[in-house]
Formats: structure tokens, sequence, C-alpha cells
């Protein structure tokens, strides 16, 4: 009892708070239990109440002795007529309720006298209240916590949105850098991921949290934009939020922070232009491309053959390159893996690999100067989309029938067959009758190979794909010098290989490794390198790593603060500081001492005019970058400021969060 | 103010010491569990399956174990996925895998608990991996050049492979068998070829190696029972009634006489197919699909055996073995290739009749039948020998050979240590617990023997100062022996796997600091 008088008194703390508006009725009753408490208290305040029963008996009850101001029957529609609605929220079935009066009244007509009616006030209509029934069938309010509410205005908006974003930024804070520990993520359907790439973490990991999901987007706009760089954006956003805390603490408006941010960004994003390297390689000297893949690859579990790994990556995106146009079409570059064997045996095939084995188990496994047939229709005969119906109703219809179909196989294969054919890849499946005519013509072919993939096949031999058998012409027959079929391991696993196309544009690097997890992460990882080279060939400025250009921005940013009049100052400075968490967090997941390190690698940046010193993180002695040949791209990192301030900035700048109210 | 909800309802995480302490705990459990099959005495587990009519497994295979088990620990399900990559890559060591993994996690969680950071760890374990992998590179043996000896070595590490397991009684009879069936191969690995045929009755010497092919089906009635140079038709096409393809085709009729006359037809056209396939010239046709009545017995009348619904493998087989080609059309009877073979007879083994094709062509493929107590044996059996398969023929690809019982482990561990000493750093911490965790399988073999491990280990590594020294513990006698002499041997590439995966996967599991869950996804059928 006394708990329902809590809730009870607790809902009045509540509704107290909105302006009531005269002539709502504000209720409760269940007269002679609880219902004479809340009565009591309601004309404390001044309430207008109704008090609704079943009985009619307890109208004089409720008027004369509590002095409620009406009192209707539930059971005489007519007198509840007036009352168009009141929200009821059954706390066990989690659902919400808006109900026409009466019905409401049906809904808890076991338990003898009702009531609570609820009035609908400002606050209450989204829900807040919920109506529970104790172990007795007694019914009484629940009213979410203060805390619960769903709406934050003012500073304390922007102190949750910050310390949501700090701590989404927390979480990846360990996986930056070459020292940087991995996340094991376990999807709701149990499959275990590891990974230290920050865009997969964050999109794997379920957030539910307004402000987190934008830091999720945040990072996948990296990985969109650049593809590498996308843990560090989201550290660089936290370190923001961060710093800007601390400003508003001082009482600085958002609206001004954000201004200061802009610039700083402005300022580092100059600044990052002038200490750019342009960076010279041609198709014959390539060994400064795979230095920069090397710098991606080396935080990632791969590590033990980055070097194998970069040479691939590097090589795979050469190979697609338009170097005329700068451009790159990481389509054409097919990642594929199979579990087994070592990571060493990861390699780069000029061609295609399908992981799909001969439709006929005794066709020829190895096919030299292929002629291949690319098609979408299946060997099968045709089924017109238009409904239509063969009746057979004579013997002779029946042989022709299937006279026919036999006609129909046998000219399907004859057609591939006549224009040269020596392979047919389809998207569909086959007949058996079809099937076997194709081996038994001496025409090997592979079925059920996917849409993105036959796209891959026609690009690299150079093929048309066709959707039908009448449209096919020797023309239109892709080429590649060997195609051949390879089996792994003890299993029944076998792979088509498809190589030394027509149109070597089109590369396949084949991954190997000990287990699932290991394939899907350097997958990953390599996905990383190969954007990382599509960004150099499409802008050949670099920047140098292991935090230097970060520790660089962040003097820029620091020098040019002073000249700005005005609270903006401030802000600069902060971003300034905001840009050394990512040396920081490096020194820190290096197992380095962070302070020490940073402000020693800041001085010997000042005082030898160097911009490329950075943190050791592989302990090899020296701080230049140069030295270490660590370098990232230009554009990575510029979009990386670009990015982490531009998401701060939308984050400082709302004062009201209105997410709706769940349960 | 504190953000007390970032993940979605009932996702979970874990973070830094704690997410390290729950994958290792659950790594460590699984290597634990299956522990105690290691080794020639290692013990069965029983699996009882929570399907219907719980059936029960009994096994000491590492994969099968860890496969039927429900696993919730995100860091066991790395375990066990390797255990699994071990099994289909080379086969067998998929216990020895997990527990590597176990015992090195084991180890860096001492060193973790000695504020060893993880990553300085790793890079400790990866040059002892590799300094490992070279001991054992210069210590192996390829005998692919005399024929002889490698035929011995393959024997001997058939016997090994197979001494863990049910058939130790009888190791000697399956290992020739095993290595039998993989010679015939001729360097394939495809262990598609070598057809296991399990039949109850009898006892496990009685298991034989055959090599013809059997199919277990049975002769039609009223066909030859035997038949001398037989040709030998392969099909995979329909013999009940011939479905008509084309799309919306039905029959409409609008008398019984014309029911009859299509029936007829259908016969008719039947009729003409069999006769189709009877002109090929020959005298045993196998089909994949059922055979009907009606065709069986005009096959029966003109003399030929009909076979019918063999399964895809089977038919694959057969294809292969008797070096005939899968036919679905019967068009062109003179360019469809038969297959031959000197004598199709039917048999009997045990109480079952089977078809017995002998004097094959392609010597390639080849049955084993295996006979048996009880069908959990003949499970079991089948298991063991096809680790023993998988092995050889790995082991006929990559000829290198390694002996056995715990030798390789004490090579790789003396040569691991020998680098902990010349390393400066705290890697060599993380160096020597490598060594460690190598020495913990010998010991593991020793205790599930019940040996005195602790004394057998020492005496081991003292034996192993000695150079070329070719010690193991023998677990026969119970005391250290010559592997040499013994004749125990493993293959090289299935310990190279065991070394690198289980590497490879401890690395994984140290690099994490944090484990997220997300909600399971909610099943309706599982209330």
């Amino acid at each position: 009892m006394a708990s329902m008088s809590n809730a009870l008194i607790r809902s009045w703390d509540f509704t107290h708070f909105s302006p009531l508006v005269a002539g709502i009725f504000h209720t409760v009753a269940r007269l002679g239990g609880l219902g004479h408490v809340a009565v009591k208290f309601g004309k404390a305040f001044r309430l207008k109440f109704t008090v609704i029963s079943t009985s009619l008996k307890k109208e004089s009850e409720a008027i004369n002795k509590f002095g409620a101001d009406s009192f209707l029957v539930s059971s005489n529609p007519a007198q509840l007529k007036g009352i168009t609605r009141a929200e009821v929220l059954p706390a066990k079935t989690n659902l919400f309720f808006t109900l026409p009066f009466s019905k409401q009244i049906q809904y808890s007509d076991p338990v003898q006298d009702l009531i609570v009616l609820i009035p609908i006030t400002e606050h209450n209509k989204e829900g807040n209240m919920a109506l529970a029934f104790d172990e007795f069938g007694r019914p009484f309010i629940i009213l979410k916590e203060q805390e619960h509410k769903t709406r934050l205005r003012g500073l304390d908006a922007q102190k949750a949105n910050i310390s949501a974003g700090k701590a989404v930024a927390r979480i990846l804070r360990t996986s930056l850098g070459p020292k940087g520990m991995d996340k094991m993520l376990q999807s709701p359907d149990g499959d275990v991921t590891i990974t230290n790439d920050g865009a997969t973490i964050l999109e794997q990991m379920d957030v539910d949290n307004q402000i987190a999901k934008l830091m999720v987007e945040l990072s996948r706009s990296q990985d969109y934009e650049i593809g590498d760089g996308t843990t560090g954006v989201v550290v660089m956003a936290g370190a923001l939020l961060e710093q800007a805390e601390k400003l508003l603490e001082r009482g600085i408006h958002p609206i001004r922070i954000a201004e200061g941010y802009e610039m700083a960004s402005r300022i580092s994003f100059e600044h990052l232009e002038r200490i750019a390297h342009k960076f010279e390689f041609e198709a014959t000297n390539i060994e400064p491309l795979i230095q920069t893949c090397m710098t991606t690859l080396s935080s990632k579990i791969v590590n033990r053959c980055k070097r194998s790994l970069a040479e691939i990556a590097v090589k795979a995106v050469l190979a697609v390159a338009d170097l005329e146009r700068k451009d790159v079409n990481l389509d054409l570059v097919k990642v594929e893996g199979k579990v087994g064997g070592k990571l060493e045996d990861t390699e780069l095939i000029y061609g295609i690999v399908v992981d799909k084995d001969m439709s006929h188990p005794q066709m020829p496994k190895q096919i030299e100067d292929a002629k291949i047939a690319i098609l979408t229709c299946p060997f099968e005969p045709p089924k017109p989309k238009t409904k239509h119906k063969v009746d057979i109703d004579t013997v002779d219809k029946f042989q022709t029938l299937r006279q026919q179909e036999q006609q129909y196989f046998d000219d399907m294969v004859q057609k591939c067959k006549d224009v040269g054919a020596t392979l047919v890849i389809c998207q569909w499946g086959f007949d058996d009758e079809a099937n076997h005519l194709l081996m038994h013509r001496n025409l090997p072919a592979v079925r059920w190979v996917g849409g993105v993939e036959l796209e891959l096949i026609a690009i690299a031999t150079g093929g048309r794909i066709v959707p039908r058998f009448q449209e096919l012409t020797p023309e239109k027959l892709g080429r590649a010098g060997l195609v051949r079929e390879k089996s792994f391991g003890t299993t029944k696993d076998r792979m088509i290989y498809i190589e030394h196309c027509a149109n070597s544009r089109a590369v396949t690097i084949f991954i190997r490794g000990g287990n699932k997890m290991i394939i899907e992460e350097t997958k990953r990882s390599v996905h990383d390198a190969l954007c990382v080279a599509r960004n150099l060939i499409r802008n050949k400025s670099i920047v140098y790593g292991g935090g230097s250009a970060e520790i660089s921005c962040s003097l820029a940013a620091e020098a040019a603060a002073d000249k700005y009049p005005g609270v903006e100052q401030y802000a600069i400075r902060a971003f300034a500081d905001a840009l050394d968490a990512i040396p920081m967090a490096l020194a820190e997941n290096s197992g380095l001492q962070p302070i020490e390190t940073l402000s020693a690698v800041k001085s010997q940046q000042i005082k030898e005019n160097n911009p490329f010193c950075g943190i050791d993180c592989n302990d090899v002695g020296t701080n230049d970058m140069c030295e270490q040949n660590v370098f990232e791209s230009l554009i990575g990192k510029q979009q990386q400021i670009l990015l982490a301030t531009q998401v701060v900035k939308m984050i400082l700048k709302i004062d009201d969060v209105i997410a709706p109210s769940e349960y | 103010m504190a953000v007390d909800k970032l993940f979605k309802d009932e996702a979970t995480e874990e973070k830094g010491e704690r997410a390290r302490m729950a994958s290792f705990i659950g790594a460590m459990a699984i290597a634990d569990l299956v522990k105690t099959t290691l080794g020639p005495k290692g013990m069965d587990k029983i699996l009882q399956s929570t399907g219907r009519g719980h059936s029960v497994t009994v096994t000491n295979d590492g994969a099968t174990i860890l496969k039927s088990l429900h696993i919730d620990n995100p860091a066991a399900k790395v375990l066990v996925d390797i255990s699994k990559v071990q099994d289909d890559e080379v086969g067998d060591g998929t216990t020895s895998v997990v527990v590597l993994a176990g015992e090195l996690l084991r180890e860096a969680e001492k060193l973790v608990n000695s504020k060893i950071h993880p990553m300085t760890i790793i890079s400790g374990y990866r040059m002892a991996a590799e300094a490992a992998r070279n001991a054992l590179l210069e210590k192996v043996v390829d005998n692919k050049q005399d024929a002889e000896k490698f035929n011995a070595d393959l024997i001997k590490i058939a016997m090994t492979t197979l001494s863990s397991k049910i058939l130790s009684q009888d190791k000697e009879h399956f290992a020739k068998l095993a290595v039998d069936a993989v010679m015939r191969l001729k360097g394939s690995t495809n262990l598609e070829s070598i057809q296991i045929i399990k039949k109850p009755g009898g006892s496990l010497k009685d298991s034989f190696l055959d090599e013809g092919f059997i199919l277990d089906k049975k002769i039609g009635v009223g066909q030859p029972k035997r038949i001398e140079n037989a040709k030998i038709l392969v099909a995979n096409t329909a013999m009940d009634t011939d479905k008509v393809k084309i799309y919306g085709a039905r029959v409409r009729v609008d008398s019984m006489a014309k029911v009859a006359e299509i029936e007829g037809a259908e016969k008719e056209k039947m009729r003409e197919k069999v006769q189709k396939i009877i002109n090929h010239g020959i005298n045993c046709f196998v089909n994949r699909q059922l055979i009907y009545n009606f065709p069986e017995e005009l096959f029966a009348d003109s003399g030929v055996l009909a076979i019918e619904h063999a399964d895809f493998d089977g038919i694959e087989r057969l294809a292969l073995v008797t070096g005939g080609e899968i036919a679905s059309t019967f068009d062109n009877p003179e360019s469809v290739k038969l297959g031959h073979c000197k004598l199709i007879e039917e048999i009997m083994i045990g109480e079952d009749k089977l078809i017995h094709f002998s004097g094959v062509q392609m010597g390639q493929a080849c049955t084993i039948v295996l006979r048996g107590a009880s069908p959990h044996m003949l499970d079991e059996a089948e298991r063991s020998l096809h680790d023993a398969l998988c092995v050889l023929s790995q082991t006929v690809n990559d000829s290198r050979v390694l002996l056995g019982g715990g030798w390789p482990e004490m090579v790789m561990a003396k040569a691991v240590d020998e680098l902990a000493r010349r390393t400066p750093g705290k890697r060599s911490h993380a160096i020597e617990a490598f060594s460690r965790a190598l020495a913990a399988i010998p010991t593991t073999i020793a205790d599930n023997a019940g040996l005195d491990s602790a004394e057998l280990i020492a005496q081991l590594r003292a034996e192993h100062q000695k150079e070329e020294s070719s010690a193991g513990i023998d677990v026969i006698s119970g005391l250290v022996g010559n592997m040499a002499e013994l004749g125990i041997s493993e293959s090289f590439k299935v310990k190279q796997a065991v070394l690198l995966s289980a590497t490879e996967a401890a690395e994984m599991i140290l690099r994490v600091d944090e484990i997220i869950t997300c909600a399971p996804r909610q099943r309706e059928d599982r209330m």
C-alpha cells in the first residue's frame, strides 16, 4: 500500500508541474482504498475531480466526504459520453492504448470499481504514465522516472550529448595506431567479429543513443569517402567534444565554440596543405605506394605480412587504375577469401576467381584460350511471362511437344557451340538434360554465378552479357588465356580461376587464412589499403603519420589563436588541444608515457622546425616519420579534420533533444 | 552526467581486464574440455544431441566434439573455428590445435597479470612461432625419392594418427588399409573417391579395402546377378514418367479412351527411351534417379542389369572408377563414353547384399568396408579413418615427415628457449611462455596416459639437450623412448598447421580489449 501511495504522490508531483487547464478532469478514484488519498491530494492542489465507480452507492461518499467535484457511474455509457478520451498504459502488455473512454472501462471491468482516469495534459500525452495492477488486482499509476524523460533542454542537452559522443570515442580510442587493440563483437545471431577497424566496430555495435548514432555515421562517411582513418576521425571528434565541454562549463556559448572550431579547422586544413609533400611514383616505381599501404596495414592483425599484402594491394590498384584520368574503380578489384592455408598464401590473381565448380563433374578442369559465353538465361525451356497453357489432348501433340522440347535443348547448346564458345558461364541453373548435352558436346559450363561476378567476368574477359540465346554472336564472347578449377583442402572445395584475360583490368585478391575471422579482418584491412592506394593515385599529396601531422596542426592552431579577437580564441586553443589527443592516444596505446612523449615530440617539432616528428610507436628509435616511412594521404587527413569538426558543430548546436518515448 | 544507455536494450559491453578475462576463461574452458582426449591414451566423450531422438555420438575427435557444442563465449568460438579449419585443411590435429591455443592463452594470462602489455606478448609469440617453425623445418625428413621408405613413413604416420583412436587395437591393419587407399589416389587430395561403407556386424578386424567399387544397392528382380566384361552406362535421367519440361504444358482430355491413348504414348516413349539406352550396347545401367517397374521390366527382358537410385556421390564415383560419363540424353550412342569393368556381381557382407564392381579400368577409387559391433563404433571408426586418410593424402603431397610422441614439441620448445635467451627486452618473457605452452602438449599426453608427467618431461628435456635426439614419450612403456625406433611419425604439414593456427588464434584473442555483445535475436520457436 505504501508503494502505491508513493506512486500516486509521484504522479501528483509530476502533474503539478504542468500548466493545469481548468475544466479538465483530473482524477483518481477507488474510494475506500487508495482513491480517497488521491482525491484529497488532488483537492489540496486545487484540481477538479471526478470519481468514477461501478457502484452508485459511493456517490455521496465521494462528493460529501472527500470533496470530489462530480461522480460518474461507469456502467452508464450516457454519463461517460462527455469524457472523450483517457489514456492508460497497461503496464503488462507494454502497449500504448488510446481508447475511447467507454472501452477503457471495459478493459478494467474485471477489477470491480475502477478507477484511474488520467487527464490529458501537455506532459503526459506522450504516455509517461502507466496503469498497473498490484498483486491484489488494484490499479495504481506508474509514472516514468524523472530522468527517463525523453526531453532534455539547454546545457543539460549539450552535456548529455557530449558525454554520449565521448563514450563512443572512448571505445575506439584503444584501437588507434599500430599497437591498438581489437574489439570482439558478437552479433545478434552469435557470429563473432574481431576487428580494429573503426567503421566496422561502430556499425556492428548496435548503438541506441542518438548522438552515438551520429558518431557511427561520421565513421561511415569517412569510410565511404576515404576508406581509412575511420577510427581516427571518431577519436578526434571525441576529443573536440571533450574540450567543448570544458568551454561550456566556463560559460562560453556553444555557437561561439562551434565557430571557433570552424576557424581552427580551416587553419589546420591549410596548414596540412603546406606541410604536405608531393609524392612521386610511377607504374615502374611503386615502392612509395607500398610504404603508405604498409602504414595502413600495420595497425591491423595482419601486420605480420604487411609487406606482401601492401604489394598485393598496390599492384591490384595499379592494375585497375586509370592513371591519366587519375581514377580508380575499386569495384574491379574483387576480394575473395577462403578459409585454410596461411596468410602468406594470399595472392593477387590477374583475373577472376569464382567460388563455383563445373556443372558436370566430368567436364574438363582446365581450358586454355577459352572463349566464354556469358549468359543470363537458364538452360531450360522458356518460361514466357504471360500466363499460358499448353493443352495436350492427343497422342500426336504429346509426341510433338516432346520432340520440340528435345529440339529446344539441342538448339540452345548448338547455338553456344556455333558461335565458338568453349566455356559457358550462366547465371542460372541447368536442366539435367542440358547439362549432359553440354558435357557431351564438350562444352564446359559453370552455373549459378552471381550477378556481380558475372559482370566482373564480362569486364575482365571483354565479353558481353547475353540475355538470350538468339543474341549470341562470336563478338560477344569473352576471352581468357586460362580457366582452371582448383580444389582446396580435404573437403570438396573447388574454385574456378579465370586468368590471362583479354582485359586485365579486373583483378582478384584471394585471401587465405587460418580461420574465418582472420579472413574477414584481412578483407577489411585489404580494403583499407586499397582505398589508401586509390587516394594517392587521385591526389599525390601525402602527410606524415604517427601523429606528426596532428601535432604540427596543433602548433599552427595554437599560434594562430592569439590573432583572433573574441571568445573564439579559446575555442581555437581548445581545438589545438583536441588535436593532441590523437598522438596522445597513439603513445598511450604503444605503452609510452603519453604526456611526456607528446611534449618531447612537440618541443622537437618547434626546435627543429620539422613537422615530421611523430610518436615512435614501434620503438624504431627515431621520431622522424620521414625516416620511418610512415605516410598518410593528405585528403584522408583533411577529411578527418573536416568531418570531425562538422559533426562536433552539429552536436554543439543541439539544445533540445526530443526522442519518442519507448517502452 | 554519465550516459547510462549507449547500446540497445540487451547489448552488453565488457572492457579491458574483464573482457580479457572473459575471453581467456572461455578459451581455456574449451581447451580443457578437449584436453583429456589428447594422445594415445586420451579418453572419449559422449555427445548427446538435443534434437529429436537424442542421438548419441562417442568420439575423441576434437573437431567433432567442438562442432557439436553450443557455445556462447565469443573467444571460445574462435577456438572452435580453428579446430574446424584444421579439420577441413589437414584433417588431423584438431585437438592439438585447440589445446595449444588454450595453453598459449593460459601463459599469456599469467604475463598479463604480471603487467606485460598484450602487444608485447603478441610480438614475442610471433618470434617464437617463427623460430619453432624453423626448428621443425631443420629436422624434417623427406623420403619422397625413396618410394619404399616413404611408404614406411606413411604407414608410421597412419599408425600414429590411428593410435589415439578407437582403431588403435588394429592400427597395423587399418594403417595399411589407409595407405593403400591413399596411394591409389596418385597424389590427388580428393577423398571423395575413397568410399567408406559401414556395415554393423563382425569385428573391426574384418574391415577390408576393396580395389573395385561397391555400391550399396540391390540388383533388380529377374536381372542377371553376375556380368562379366560389363559395359556400364552411368546416367542421371528420369526413369519414371518423363515430364514435359515446357512450361505450362498440361494434359487435357475429354474421354477415358484418350487417357488410355496418352498413357499408351507415354509407355511407348519410355519404351523408346529404354531401347535407346539398350542400343548403347550395354549390359549394365546405373541411374541416379528412380527406375520404375515398367522400364525395369524392359531392362530385365533384354538382359540388362539396371540399378536405380544410386546417390549422387555414388554416381560420380562410379563414373570415375569405370571411366564412363554421366549421361542424361541418349540420342548419340556412338559418342557416349561407356564405363567398363571385368565383373559385376552381387556379394554379401554380413546380412546385406551389395553390388560389387571389380576389375575396373581406372584404379583411382576404391572402397573401404568397415565392420564393427555397433553403429556408434562404426561412426567413430569412420571418423578415425577419415582423419588418417586426410593426413596421408596431405603427406603424399607434402612428403616432409617428423617424429611424433611429443618430439616435435620438445624440438620447438628447445629452439624457442634458445631464442628467449638471445632476445633482449620484455618480449623474452613471452617467448619463454611460448616454450612452456609447447611443452604442455607432451605433458598432457603423459598425464592422459596416467604417467608422471613432471618427471617424464624433465627427462625428455634433458634428453633433447643432446644433439640429434629422437626422444619422445613412449606411452606404452611409460618411459622416454626413441621415437625413430618405435616408428612414431607425424606429418610436417599437420604440425605446422597446428603451430600457425594456434598462434594466430591466441594472437587474435589477446588483441581484444573489449567485447560488445548484441542482444540475441529473438526467436519465437525457441520458447
